[in-house]
């Protein structure tokens, strides 16, 4: 291959979708920035503690999941453990065939993204109505979710508008708030005819077995105020140790994701409903699924697995803005989906081994991120690993560095390139049949060649007595 | 973050790693360096076999290739002396890189070590020397742009103390500061077309401010913004900081007039 693909695709993208990924990841970085500078005094301390109390959980998911298992079963919750994609696809399925289901309602969940979940349960008769707006929207235009938190963030309205018109959602009109109380009205009959409503969960918490859900558009309590049957899909990773540790992390995680100190709606949920309870769902369910995390954890990256999904690292990353999240080929796209998306793909590895490239190592990522992954040395050790398995999408215009190692390891040899170079400077360079110096070139010019000018400079000079000290000096 | 523990300066005597780009492009950064840290009394042990920090095949996922290079850089800057470098990437990648590489190798520890002793050149003036301002002259508006492999270390820091305290010198802040360049090691020439466009973003901001030069601690990202300008028929003029420091002391009538090349 002689281009990265990544690359081949910011190019190709059209100027609208990268203006709309642009200013929106734009807007969510400055957002976030300000709400987290402006009420906490040291943020990064925060970081810091959430990232150590969620890789505590990681170094030690082989004790909490049994806890949390039998917490949640003394809470009255159905558990079912899912190890593939399938595996969990099956468990939801069965669940609404136990029930007669033939109706269910969604809100947004990626590890749903990972399974197809919807895709699946359509193939099998069963309608799945994504109620997140931004979903909803994905799910009418056969799109893929190009953002963690804003699956739509590579549409403008007009776009949004054309779509709610081919979907019969009224004639067009691309005014926001139209736009949404038109899907509002769609929705609500879809909740009404449920017979069971999905959720994810952005937390569970072990000594409780609480599930904690946040949202802004209040779509998950919709999907469990009228159906009968609430299924939760959860990541084997989701698991915090405490309640209290909620403090923390539901501050870092509306803060990061989306600028807001706490998201509109945060439910916490702790079993199907109780005897004095009126309404609710009467059977829950809460599917851990691992589908490739116990090889994550086995890895050296088992870091990304601290992830919460707030999408700060995709808002801030300047190679996210210029290729948008589709560039990814994955559900997760990103920083955060360079690492995890080429490690869940398992034996398909070597096709993703591409994505830990698309980084200039900037390390913006680890700077905003809520559990302080460092992300950029992740991306180092997947590009390590890509070159060793040979992986021909990583390798794709990555410069050969046999021979430079050869020179770099031989002073003698490196002078003589030193002053050998100075052949650039009168060679028509783009001539040169090097693909690196032809890839620099075609964007930029090239300095004047000045090898060892410096170490020449250096040894003529006549050496001064230093004359130093009289800088102001603290000492 | 790249911020490291570093042992404390007890001498002012030091080892000078002039980077590759400085020895192939820019030699009057590696001239200034050793001017800069002359004038503060610091004596320059300047190894002749050094070659690269080993960060390119690094960075390209050849750990093996790049192992080689460190080892080599190990061997050639021996002994107890601070490493100083005009650059806050290659410092980092001898202080945070080269032991995330060497996490199982036998040979370990004195890939750690190096990485104890080296400083970024102006991390080394101000938080080693303890040397807060900088006196002499320079009159211009200029944009500092800080490199990424500074986030998270003292070298940002360090550089605005710096380049803030020199008189007649405004540094000038632009839009999006926190944002990459686009360089990036081989990332430049394996995604091209990100990289230009992510440079190009950059010097609108910057261009906006009008500064007289564009400054950064790190000869990298000036190359690939200088040449993305240069390319573009809106050549901009690049410094490193210490180029800046060298021509205020000279400015200030605090430094011969040396040869200007």
């Amino acid at each position: 291959m002689k281009f990265q693909q990544i690359d081949q695709f910011a190019a190709r993208l059209k100027a609208d979708t990268r203006a709309s990924v642009h200013s929106g990841s734009k807007a969510g970085h400055e957002k976030r920035t300000a709400v987290l500078f402006d009420h906490y005094a040291d943020p990064n301390r925060l970081r810091a503690i959430a990232g150590e109390i969620k890789q505590h959980v990681v170094e030690n998911l082989d004790t909490y999941l049994p806890a949390v298992e039998a917490k949640l079963q003394s809470n009255g919750v159905t558990v079912h453990w899912a190890s593939t994609a399938e595996a969990a696809n099956e468990a939801v399925y069965s669940i609404l065939r136990a029930r007669g289901a033939t109706k269910m309602v969604k809100a947004k969940t990626m590890v749903s993204e990972e399974t197809e979940l919807a895709h699946y349960l359509e193939k099998r008769g069963v309608e799945c109505v994504e109620t997140d707006l931004g979903e909803f929207i994905i799910q009418i235009d056969g799109d893929h979710p190009s953002h963690i938190v804003k699956p739509i963030i590579h549409k403008n309205r007009r776009e949004i508008a054309t779509s709610f018109e081919r979907h019969g959602l009224g004639a067009y009109n691309d005014d926001p708030e139209t736009i949404t109380r038109r899907a509002r009205a769609h929705l609500r009959h879809k909740y009404l005819q449920a017979d069971v409503g999905l959720t994810g969960a952005n937390f569970v918490v072990a000594e409780s077995g609480r599930i904690v859900l946040v949202t802004n558009e209040g779509n998950s309590r919709f999907c469990l105020a009228a159906t009968k049957v609430h299924i939760a899909m959860v990541g084997i990773e989701k698991i915090l140790p405490r309640d209290r540790d909620l403090g923390l992390l539901l501050n870092l995680l509306a803060r990061s994701g989306t600028g807001q100190q706490l998201t509109v709606y945060t439910e916490f949920i702790s079993g199907p409903k109780a005897a004095p309870q009126e309404d609710g769902p009467e059977e829950m369910h809460v599917i851990f699924v691992d589908n490739g995390r116990t090889d994550v954890l086995a890895s050296e990256c088992r870091d990304i697995l601290r992830c919460i999904r707030c999408g700060a690292c995709l808002n801030v990353c300047p190679v996210y803005r210029q290729a948008s999240g589709h560039a990814y080929r994955s559900v997760y796209p990103g920083p955060v989906g360079a690492v995890l998306s080429p490690l869940l793909a398992g034996k398909q590895f070597p096709e993703l081994a591409d994505l830990p490239k698309a980084s200039s190592l900037c390390g913006a990522c680890n700077e905003v991120c809520p559990v302080n992954i460092p992300i950029p040395d992740l991306l180092l050790r997947l590009r390590e690993k890509g070159k060793r398995e040979g992986s021909e999408s990583a390798a794709a215009a990555t410069p050969p560095m046999g021979a430079w190692a050869v020179m770099a390891t031989q002073p003698a040899a490196w002078k003589m390139a030193l002053f050998g170079g100075k052949i650039m400077n009168v060679l028509p360079t783009k001539y040169v049949p090097v693909p690196a110096l032809q890839a620099w070139q075609a964007k930029r010019t090239l300095p004047a060649w000045r090898g060892g000018a410096f170490r020449s400079w250096l040894r003529d000079r006549a050496r001064p007595a230093a004359e130093g000290g009289s800088a102001n000096s603290e000492e | 973050m790249l911020n490291h523990e570093r042992l404390p300066i007890t001498q002012r005597r030091v080892q000078m790693m002039a980077t590759c780009l400085c020895d192939a492009f820019y030699d009057d950064v590696a001239q200034a360096t050793v001017e800069v840290l002359e004038y503060l009394g610091v004596e320059i042990e300047f190894p002749e076999g050094q070659t690269c920090c080993g960060q390119p095949a690094f960075n390209g996922g050849d750990w093996e290739a790049s192992r080689k290079v460190v080892r080599h850089t190990v061997r050639t800057f021996a002994g107890d002396l601070p490493v100083v470098v005009p650059s806050g990437s290659c410092a980092a990648m001898l202080f945070h890189g080269a032991p995330l590489e060497f996490e199982k190798e036998s040979d370990r520890a004195s890939v750690d070590a190096l990485g104890r002793r080296t400083w970024e050149v102006l991390d080394y003036i101000v938080n080693g020397l303890g040397v807060t301002s900088w006196p002499g002259r320079y009159d211009g508006k200029v944009a500092f742009h800080r490199s990424c492999h500074s986030r998270g270390t003292a070298t940002g820091e360090a550089a605005t103390r710096l380049l803030g305290s020199i008189a007649g010198l405004t540094v000038a802040p632009f839009g999006e500061g926190e944002q990459c360049c686009g360089f990036g090691g081989t990332f430049s020439v394996s995604f091209p077309n990100i990289s230009s466009a992510m440079g190009t973003l950059k010097l609108d901001h910057i261009r906006a401010v009008q500064p007289d030069a564009l400054v950064s601690a790190d000869m990298s990202c000036l190359m690939h913004l200088g040449g993305l300008a240069e390319k573009d028929g809106k050549p901009i003029k690049v410094l490193h900081a210490v180029q800046v420091m060298r021509d205020a002391l000279r400015n200030g009538g605090l430094l011969g007039p040396g040869e200007r090349r």
